[in-house]
């Protein structure tokens, strides 16, 4: 395949993954003024690790004091809120409440407020039992106490990507699908050898997740920490238990995991999740019948009223961790990279932060790049209840998607967009088709017509 | 402002409508979300319609065809393409067509959304969830619709009559079924089972638990136990049939009261639901009976509703119909004291969500009023007279004593 190399034969820059990190990377680099190209192995961005997490926008309330995950999800979540609605991005303001639900969890929350107030985080209250019930009436009577974070919110996690990287494609950022990096040699500049061919580039960001072990190991960086993928299992509940669950409903934590949380999301659902299983596998994230039951009984017994509502989807996906607990992020000046690995559980929240962090050590050994003079807005369509969706507007030709009522002309946006979407996954993600409660019981059908020749995976078989 | 709005145009509502018009009421209005009207029957291409209601059979969209012109002739105003995104609790529908939203006010709702099949998501079905899983409903579509199918050797789950339509639907369709799986010890629809798939050569296997989806893509297999014994079928898809459930969406985010049992609107006995501007009809009030059962069923309750324009709509607190186990659902489940005129039910519907022998009977305030001994089956209709008393009782429940 031909030399994807920009016009004059190479990239200042490639970015391995086109996950939250490496989508939100090639923004920030584009608008430095770098020439980006991002690769991913997968069929779409987000195939790995960013296509399932909680959608939760974190205050850093509960992150290690003074780690370097506490300053970039604050400086992430500060850039989000600065930009989300020039980006078109979605903000659901519902606050947190870390529930106690024995005299043992509730004699940690003081703890629990201490350490948020030494993150920085001042909008936080003790709350009695029923001081929290009072704010979410449906939480079960047998609550005892409660921390109310008010910073925690909810976003819509797969536009945010898709917005970031949008804008980048806008200021000229190449995006490489089903793109495979086989090896990397460096000496002076990058050659990445790819499954689509050779790529130059003079610096290289290690996002790939799930495999940023072994994306160093091809680039010969030296081992820096092992992945250790941990699964974690949804259940999305109909949007009828919406009502019953307006403030995100954490549990107090322990050490291996922040636990189940009942979260409301961006979109009108209610999430139950995720468990934390340790497994090998990297790509397989596959459910299982007694965990979901155990999730779906888990948020009933929290919030009763959950008890009979009708599950919408299941999922699990698989967050990087690694042989540690922080953020593997190692700058290699010598041979221009940065790897930012073990991105966990907050890298929703911490991406725009990463992104900046990365473009400061690229500083430490690069020289400074000139920031384009025009950067060219860009905007997501909502798919979120907090704003005007198509549906709501005339000449939208007719809703495909009944359940998450979702129009053609959103569906035929999507398709003819900057990045169309490489597999249903992604169409899902980009306009929440097959995504409500009879997951295309009535609207496969037309997706599958709409959709014939796009994808690699497709939903009819043709012959 | 109409008199009545029908929501969803498949025969329990397009009779309703019908029904409506001819007993004089001025201004109906059927809403259907698709382009056309039917409902389900659009895509069951192999199950004939408008037998009884109609006196001839029509076939997939011609059934639709025929609902539609009948609605014309009756005078409705039919409105396709518009979706009811919500339901207020004066009356008031919130709807979504191609010129945007509107909102439309009645005087009474009759509510005929029909069912669908549940997805795997529902089912908790474990493994990895790759393209190539879907329901019978959504294979008709691709074929009746868009001329194509969504895989060739598909494992198929399920075994009511819907199982049956879908073999035929593969078979027709250039698709070779790799077996048919039931997770019950027996056929749920018993007689076509015992000698069907055999005779098209697809195997069936009863007692089957799906343990594994596997498919990074596509699906590629479908890991099942059978007794202990665990085997990997190959295949390009995993068909689910059957286990319909209420398309019940709107009710439950609009706060309207929802029965356990059967998953649909809570109703009395004229159909009329805990709200008493709701009416409902068709195969919303429990998954699922035929389209001409659907078809009466909506002219009963249009009857119904008519009558109850006459008067201001109802203030009575409706008294729940309650059950013993292992009943799974009655129909209607309330009662409302002082309903007078042609009820919209005759008969009480009672279904069982297991095998089970024993005595069935109905008690008002205590007292049995009837009873019958019988050795039930899950998923088959039992029909229980309906007595002039049960609209002055104050308790009525259907109780159930298992033989030992």
């Amino acid at each position: 395949m031909a030399n994807r190399s920009a016009a004059d034969g190479a990239f200042d820059l490639a970015i391995i993954g086109g996950g939250v990190v490496g989508c939100a990377a090639a923004r920030r680099f584009a608008l430095a003024g770098a020439r980006v190209v991002l690769i991913e192995r997968g069929a779409d961005i987000l195939s790995g690790a960013s296509k399932a997490n909680s959608a939760i926008l974190h205050t850093g309330f509960d992150a290690p004091p003074g780690s370097l995950e506490l300053q970039l999800v604050q400086q992430g979540r500060a850039e989000y809120l600065s930009i989300h609605r020039d980006l078109g991005l979605s903000l659901v303001e519902t606050g947190a409440l870390v529930c106690a639900w024995t005299e043992a969890e509730a004699a940690l929350l003081e703890g629990i407020a201490a350490q948020g107030r030494a993150n920085g985080i001042d909008a936080l209250r003790l709350l009695t039992g029923p001081a929290a019930r009072a704010l979410v009436p449906g939480l079960a009577p047998h609550l005892h106490a409660a921390v109310e974070v008010m910073g925690e919110h909810v976003i819509d996690p797969w536009s945010a990507p898709l917005a970031y990287v949008t804008q980048a494609m806008a200021m000229g950022t190449v995006v490489l699908r089903n793109c495979d990096l086989i090896a990397g040699r460096f000496d002076g500049e990058w050659h990445l050898d790819t499954s689509q061919g050779p790529v130059r580039a003079a610096a290289v960001i290690n996002a790939a997740g799930l495999f940023g072990d072994v994306v160093d190991a091809r680039l010969g960086l030296p081992p820096e920490f092992v992945i250790r993928p941990r699964k974690g299992q949804f259940v999305v509940l109909d949007k009828a238990a919406f009502a019953h669950v307006p403030k995100i409903i954490l549990p107090v934590p322990n050490e291996i995991t922040k636990g189940i949380v009942i979260c409301p999301t961006a979109f009108g659902n209610v999430l139950v999740g995720p468990t934390a299983e340790e497994q090998d596998d990297r790509t397989r994230a596959s459910v299982d019948s007694a965990t979901l039951q155990m999730l779906v009984a888990h948020a009933s017994r929290l919030i009763p009223a959950l008890r009979d509502m009708p599950v919408t989807a299941v999922y699990a996906g698989l967050r990087p961790g690694t042989d540690a607990k922080h953020y593997r992020v190692t700058a290699h000046p010598g041979q221009r990279a940065i790897t930012l690995g073990g991105i966990r559980s907050t890298g929703l929240s911490a991406a725009l932060g990463l992104a900046q962090h990365a473009l400061h050590l690229y500083g430490t050994f690069a020289a400074p790049l000139a920031p384009p003079n025009d950067v060219p807005m860009v905007q997501v369509p909502n798919l979120t209840e907090t704003a005007t969706r198509d549906w709501q507007r005339t000449g939208h030709g007719d809703i495909v998607c009944h359940c998450e009522l979702v129009t053609r002309r959103e569906i035929e946006a999507a398709l003819n967009s900057l990045l169309p979407p490489g597999d249903f996954g992604g169409l899902r993600r980009r306009t929440r088709a097959g995504m409500g409660r009879c997951q295309g019981f009535h609207c496969l059908a037309t997706i599958a017509a709409m959709t014939r020749g796009r994808f690699d995976t497709p939903l009819a078989v043709e012959g | 402002m109409p008199d009545v709005v029908v929501v969803g145009g498949g025969p329990a509502g397009v009779a309703a409508a019908v029904a409506l018009r001819r007993a004089g009421v001025a201004k109906v209005t059927l809403l259907d979300r698709e382009p056309t009207l039917g409902g389900a029957t659009r895509h069951c291409s192999h199950s004939p319609f408008g037998l009884r209601e109609f006196g001839r059979v029509y076939v997939g969209a011609a059934y639709g065809r025929k609902l539609d012109r009948a609605a014309q002739e009756a005078g409705v105003t039919v409105l396709t393409g518009h979706s009811v995104v919500s339901l207020g609790t004066g009356g008031d529908l919130t709807i979504a067509h191609a010129g945007g939203t509107d909102t439309l006010t009645a005087r009474r709702v009759v509510l005929a959304t029909g069912a669908r099949e549940m997805p795997r998501s529902a089912h908790l079905l474990p493994g990895d969830r790759p393209v190539g899983v879907l329901t019978t409903g959504a294979l008709q579509a691709f074929v009746a619709f868009q001329g194509l199918m969504p895989f060739r050797r598909p494992v198929i789950v399920g075994s009511e009559l819907v199982s049956l339509s879908a073999i035929l639907t593969c078979l027709t369709h250039g698709a070779r079924p790799v077996a048919l799986l039931e997770p019950g010890d027996h056929a749920l629809v018993r007689a076509p089972f015992a000698w069907f798939p055999r005779l098209v050569g697809v195997p069936f296997l009863s007692g089957v638990r799906i343990v594994d989806i596997i498919g990074t893509t596509r699906v590629t297999a479908v890991r099942i136990a059978q007794g202990g014994h665990e085997t990997t079928l190959e295949c390009d898809g995993l068909l689910l049939t059957g286990r319909f459930t209420p398309e019940a969406a709107l009710l439950w985010q609009g706060g309207h009261r929802v029965d356990r049992g059967t998953g649909g609107p809570a109703v009395d006995q004229d159909g009329r639901c805990a709200n008493p501007l709701y009416f409902a009809a068709g195969n919303l009030l429990r998954p699922i009976e035929t389209g001409g059962w659907a078809f009466r069923e909506g002219r009963a309750i249009g009857a119904a509703v008519a009558h109850d324009l006459a008067r201001d709509p109802s203030t009575t607190e409706p008294v729940a119909v309650t059950r013993d186990a292992p009943i799974k659902l009655v129909v209607p489940n309330l009662i409302r004291h002082g309903s007078a005129g042609t009820p919209g039910f005759d008969r009480f519907q009672l279904r069982f969500a297991r095998r089970a022998q024993g005595l069935l009977s109905l008690s008002l305030d205590g007292r049995k009023v009837w009873q019958r001994r019988g050795a039930w089956r899950p998923e088959v209709r039992v029909l229980v007279p309906m007595p002039a008393s049960v609209a002055q009782a104050g308790h009525v429940h259907f109780g159930f004593a298992e033989d030992a």
